[in-house]
């Protein structure tokens, strides 16, 4: 146990009624996200065109890479009679135009006010177009923006797609994988990790090629690669499923509804992010296949501890923020945690009510000091308090850019979104590799950081 | 074009000298279309944002004001509060017991923190259902605190872009009149529609005051609420992107009698055009001559500067599609001007005389689109072998994924493409798009090398 560092003052939380600088995006992006990650998927979002241009632009800003989102494009006299002929009449447009396997709806705050069923609809749109060929599958979810966070829209995605598809059967061998919002990288490197032990996985959602494709001859109206619906249907016959989220429960997860349908196991852990969170899943990988860790990762995990040696000196009692989604800053949480870095702030724009524990779940082995633990924050929040925690570095999204820059301290960029670098999408942060990346990253930025305020310039450490 | 268009858009497609010109335009976008057009809220917010003394409140639940939060390159000299995002958040409990008590508190809490020199509080979709009324807490705020408090009404269902538009006019036309008008010169205008993006209002000021000009108020770039407020005591106003601010320009010109003259700053001609045109307007010969010497002093420079541009570029096809179609005019001009070829050209919210100006000054075969989608934008540059496309940043993905050049061209750019250096700079992007050596691996070039 180390006994860094000494007590450090903890300032008050202020209590604003306003929101300034959010951080959080709204439910129905989230969705939107989940529901790009299955083969052959166009996002829907049942509301008024602005809904679906401003995530389109958002998300684009951070991939670079194609995002069609189909809109109702509700008016005023849909918002008075209801937008039900609309959503049918963009479903068929959508049918028409990219002949998609699947057609993922959310609501948005203007069709859940105004009580849309988007339910019946469906149903009545079934009967409409009953013997009708090439239809794709519908997956509603409702996703109204005044309720919970684009992670509860993400989750609550993932969770109505098995929830619907589903079915169940003679078991398998397959593993459900359902890791949440990371990156594409992330999402490959769970891939590989899952192949290492010979383990068949459907993992839910898949956005490693979706959101992250080559350059093409020909434009691909749905991009390629994401989860298929094939093996979405069967992960009721799965032999457990795996879900990242150290802060769900809150409501039912995709995990819970596989569980509570098909009593299949769900073990659910942290985002792998650092040795401890990555050897968690390991251990039970290992359980899971039979296997031992293959040799691969084995000699990944060496050269992090070695590397974790050679830098410690340079980070060791640094201060830093952390903020984003709830289960990202877990992670990051337990990576600076185990290098030496003591985090000071764990700021989130969620309201799980189960960040504060995941915290300390992570935590209370090496740290003396817990770190202070919000939720419900706003940057605004999170810049006031941070003056007086003295901070030498933050770890976060884009958005902390302003406060970074006030403090003149880095920001080192991880999660979504990326919107002042490019390759926001290849960033990796999960196994072993990924904190290795983070590691020399976060080193290489302290290191950077003392060399540029420097007076002697030197070139050699 | 039906490979590309659902049967309900092909009338909104034109190309020219196929048929008698014929677009149909200004209509809601097609449910299930993937329009690249934006809502009602999207058109006020981004016409106001850019004023930096005032509080900008969205009242609605998070999404609206986290998506607009400082995303245009709106510069201000001074005070900055317009890149701050300020929401009340609405949570279940606000939509079912309405919003009123949290808009007051926040406003108040906002104003006490910020001192704004006034408020705008956005309306969103939800705020047009639960039926907040935005009047009376304005009214009761601005009693208050003694400041404008003005409620835009944006309910984002409520309408396009345009109508976006339209209420930030009318938002803006509760605040002008209240300033004291005396000392303002005869030799006076307002700058309309111009954001200040990338600086480029401060670039067109210096223009006017060079020609003996006083500005009042820029409406919005680097914008100041007591300049608004004066702002009836100009003797003219000019209007750029005539699509977001014509209305106020005519708001004025009924009530006070302030004629206007529409105006667009991209490329040399319409450049030089804007101000031999405000000079005419003056009738003062002195003002003529300075306005003449101004132009020939920027034109000679920036004519042997773009020379290498010119010649690198001449013969290679460009696309173009923007928000407002009076942007696509200086456009499809500033590309004539580097002898490159537009073959596409479109617009989310031009007019019918727009389209029509837009088919009478491109070349026969150009497809001339309204209210695009992404699959369309796609087919057009795939057939016209297209070696640039102009546009924002949801066009981007588009080209470069199909391996074709790019040139930003709407308000989140940082580069200033407006005035006589402004061309410069467009010249610079397109060339550093056009000509980078990262297209010799992209798909398309293959294909055409293999063809070859």
């Amino acid at each position: 146990m180390s006994k860094n560092p000494p007590t450090f003052n903890k300032p008050k939380r202020p209590n604003y009624i306003s929101t300034t600088n959010a951080c959080k995006l709204c439910k129905p992006l989230g969705a939107c996200l989940a529901f790009k990650g299955i083969e052959g998927a166009v996002p829907y979002l049942h509301g008024s065109q602005g809904c679906a241009t401003y995530m389109r632009r958002y998300i684009i800003s951070h991939y670079n890479e194609p995002i069609d989102i189909a809109s109702s494009s509700l008016s005023e006299k849909h918002a008075v009679y209801g937008g039900g002929p609309n959503l049918k009449l963009g479903l068929t447009n959508v049918t028409e135009k990219y002949r998609p396997a699947i057609i993922g709806i959310a609501t948005t705050c203007l069709t859940e006010t105004i009580g849309d069923d988007v339910k019946m609809y469906l149903r009545e749109y079934a009967e409409d177009t009953r013997g009708s060929i090439g239809l794709p599958t519908f997956v509603n979810v409702s996703t109204p923006s005044y309720s919970g966070t684009h992670m509860e829209g993400f989750h609550a995605a993932i969770r109505e797609v098995v929830a619907q598809m589903s079915e169940g059967g003679p078991r398998t061998k397959t593993v459900n994988l359902l890791p949440g919002f990371v990156s594409s990288a992330d999402y490959r490197q769970l891939i590989e990790i899952m192949a290492a032990f010979g383990l068949g996985c459907t993992m839910l959602p898949d956005l490693s090629e979706t959101m992250d494709g080559p350059a093409l001859l020909e434009y691909e109206k749905i991009q390629g690669g994401g989860t298929p619906l094939k093996a979405i249907k069967a992960m009721g016959r799965s032999q457990a499923t795996l879900e990242f989220g150290p802060t769900l429960g809150a409501f039912a997860s995709g995990g819970d509804v596989l569980k509570e349908k098909f009593s299949i196991a769900c073990h659910r852990l942290g985002l792998p992010i650092g040795i401890k969170e990555t050897d968690q899943l390991f251990t039970l990988l290992e359980t899971l296949s039979g296997r031992p860790t293959p040799e691969k990762y084995g000699k990944q995990r060496g050269r992090l501890i070695d590397a974790y040696v050679d830098g410690h000196k340079y980070i060791f009692g640094k201060r830093a923020i952390v903020y984003g989604e709830e289960d990202l800053v877990v992670g990051l949480t337990s990576l600076l945690t185990e290098i030496g870095i003591q985090p000071m702030l764990c700021a989130s724009g969620g309201t799980s009510g189960k960040l504060q524990a995941a915290i300390a779940a992570v935590t209370k082995d090496t740290l003396v000091e817990q770190p202070l633990v919000f939720e419900g924050m706003d940057f605004f929040e999170i810049s006031e308090m941070a003056e007086g925690l003295r901070p030498d570095l933050i770890i976060g999204n884009s958005k902390g850019y302003p406060l970074a820059r006030k403090l003149d301290i880095p920001l080192i960029r991880v999660g979504f979104p990326i919107h002042d670098r490019v390759g926001g999408q290849r960033i990796l942060h999960l196994g072993y590799e990924g904190a290795q990346h983070l590691f020399d990253t976060i080193t290489n930025a302290v290191i950077s950081k003392k060399q540029a305020d420097s007076p002697v310039g030197y070139s050699y450490m | 074009m039906e490979a590309t268009a659902l049967k309900e858009r092909e009338n909104q497609i034109h190309v020219t000298s196929e048929a008698p010109f014929d677009i149909v335009c200004n209509k809601d976008s097609l449910a299930g279309a993937v329009s690249q057009r934006a809502c009602v809220f999207c058109g006020s917010r981004v016409v106001l944002y850019p004023i930096a003394d005032a509080l900008h409140l969205v009242h609605g639940p998070i999404g609206c004001a986290v998506y607009t939060w400082d995303i245009r390159g709106a510069l201000s000299s001074g005070p900055e509060l317009h890149r701050l995002s300020f929401s009340t958040d609405l949570q279940e409990t606000d939509v079912i017991f309405g919003g009123e008590k949290k808009l007051y508190a926040a406003l108040r809490e906002l104003i006490e923190r910020h001192a704004p020199k006034a408020a705008f509080v956005y309306s969103t979709c939800i705020v047009g259902i639960i039926g907040d009324d935005m009047e009376a807490i304005c009214r009761l705020v601005q009693a208050e605190y003694g400041i404008p408090v003005i409620p835009v009404k944006s309910e984002g269902f409520k309408g396009n872009k345009r109508a976006g538009y339209q209420a930030a006019c009318d938002a803006l036309f509760r605040l002008i009149g209240n300033g004291d008008t005396t000392g303002i010169s005869k030799y006076s205008l307002n700058i309309l529609g111009d954001f200040n993006l990338a600086g480029e209002i401060w670039m067109i000021r210096e223009y006017y005051r060079r020609m003996g000009i006083e500005v009042v108020a820029n409406i919005t770039g680097d914008g100041r609420v007591a300049d608004i407020e004066r702002a009836h005591g100009a003797a003219l106003n000019v209007v750029q992107c005539s699509g977001s601010t014509m209305q106020l320009a005519n708001m004025m010109e009924e009530k006070y009698g302030i004629p206007s003259l529409r105006v667009s700053y991209f490329g040399i001609e319409d450049m030089a055009e804007a101000l031999y045109d405000i000079a005419r307007f003056f009738k003062d010969p002195e003002m003529m001559e300075r306005t003449k010497k101004i132009v020939e002093e920027e034109v000679k420079q920036l004519a042997v500067d773009l020379e290498p541009y010119r010649k690198a570029l001449a013969g290679k096809k460009a696309a173009i599609y923007v928000g407002g179609s009076f942007k696509a005019f200086s456009l499809v001009k500033a590309f004539r001007l580097l002898d490159m070829q537009v073959v596409m050209v479109g617009s989310q919210t031009g007019t019918k005389e727009d389209y029509e100006e837009l088919a009478a000054i491109t070349d026969p075969g150009t497809i001339i689109a309204d209210d695009s989608n992404p699959l369309e934008l796609t087919s057009f540059l795939t057939e016209k072998e297209v070696d640039i496309f102009v546009g924002g940043v949801k066009e981007r993905p588009i080209a470069y994924k199909l391996g074709i050049g790019f040139c930003d061209h709407n308000h989140e750019r940082k580069e200033a493409l407006a005035g006589f250096e402004g061309m410069l700079n467009f010249a610079r992007e397109v060339y550093s798009s056009v000509m980078s050596p990262v297209w010799q691996f992209v798909p398309r070039k293959k294909k055409a090398e293999r063809a070859s």
